[in-house]
């Protein structure tokens, strides 16, 4: 009874931080749900996209792709390459919920997302007391701002299709709402050298197609500020 | 949708989102609670700051809505997405900063 009470405690305390990434979790499904519904996607598909594959950004590198005819073997290693990031996140929710029952993992995995992620590891890390129960309780509760609200917005998007303005530049809320989940992470130099070789090599790999330059820019970009940790005793 | 029978949609609905998910599950699912290496763990702790300003870098620098052209409104909206998230330590904020620079900056100009 005391173990549910605290993980009933754990699962809005998730609620209530993820909370402000309703502001991400609205514009990005309407945004796909518009821009879906009017390159010629029907209701179904446009929810089928929100609902099995449920990744911002891998969906609307597909849609771009469909768009763009490009050979499906494309559109898959495209925006599959674009959800690799994904697994380091699995990797490192798995040191904090691997505990977990398999099936409970598994609805993690389905629900493992940018901001649940973000949002989960950084408690996580800061209160390691937390027990698995509470954990889980606490990742729960980030899905629930975030989740359902995608399928929503999906559907609304979908449904508004073509009376919304399409020409001044919407799609920039996308950047801006990765951006922002970046900035307050910022705690250490280690955290800002890590940001500036992200973006360096990915001006580097500009050229790459396919978004194939993400992994490598990420990868050199987390060598970067394990290494400046390292060094600086940081912990 | 042009170009793209109902059934291929759909298989490639159904093909990405099984190839998500195996993605998001793939350490869960397999490591279970074996212990993760200190070096490992180390690395981890950067994947946000390592990987989403990279999938964003070219966004920023090259938006598409200017046929690619370096753009003074959407690097001063990134600016204050970053500068106000990092300073207020808050993401909505951060949002509502690069937001409000965006839409102010493009009404102006």
């Amino acid at each position: 009874m005391a173990i549910d009470t605290t993980s009933r405690k754990a699962f809005w305390r998730g609620a209530r931080d993820c909370g402000p990434f309703v502001l991400v979790a609205v514009p990005f499904g309407l945004l796909f749900g518009v821009i879906g519904t009017e390159a010629g996607l029907n209701i179904a598909q446009v929810m089928g996209f929100s609902i099995v594959v449920i990744a911002g950004a891998a969906q609307l590198t597909a849609l771009q792709l469909l768009l763009d005819q490009a050979p499906t073997i494309i559109v898959l290693l495209s925006a599959i390459a674009v959800n690799l990031r994904m697994a380091m996140y699995s990797a490192a929710l798995a040191s904090h919920l691997g505990a977990a029952p398999l099936w409970k993992r598994a609805l993690v995995a389905y629900m493992n997302m940018d901001q649940t992620y973000a949002v989960s590891v950084v408690e996580f890390e800061a209160k390691p007391e937390l027990t698995l129960t509470e954990r889980l309780g606490y990742f729960f509760g980030t899905c629930l701002p975030i989740v359902p609200t995608w399928y929503a917005a999906t559907l609304a998007g979908a449904l508004l299709g073509q009376s919304v303005p399409g020409d001044w530049g919407i799609e920039f809320v996308v950047p801006i709402a990765f951006l922002s989940l970046v900035a307050p992470a910022l705690r250490t130099l280690a955290h800002i050298a890590a940001l500036v070789t992200s973006v360096v090599l990915a001006i580097v790999f500009v050229g790459l197609p396919y978004n194939l330059g993400l992994m490598p820019a990420g990868i050199g970009a987390m060598i970067v500020g394990a290494e400046v940790e390292r060094r600086m005793g940081q912990p | 949708m042009i170009g793209w029978s109902a059934g291929q949609i759909w298989l490639i609905i159904i093909v990405l989102g099984l190839a998500t998910f195996a993605i998001r599950f793939s350490f869960l699912g397999l490591i279970g609670d074996r212990k993760l290496p200190d070096w490992m763990l180390r690395h981890l702790r950067y994947t946000p700051v390592a990987i989403l300003p990279a999938l964003v870098t070219p966004a920023i620098l090259w938006p598409e809505v200017t046929g690619g052209q370096i753009s003074t409104t959407h690097l001063l909206a990134a600016a204050a997405t970053l500068g106000i998230g990092y300073w207020r330590k808050n993401s909505a904020f951060g949002i509502a900063a690069g937001s409000a620079t965006f839409l102010l900056l493009n009404a102006l100009i």
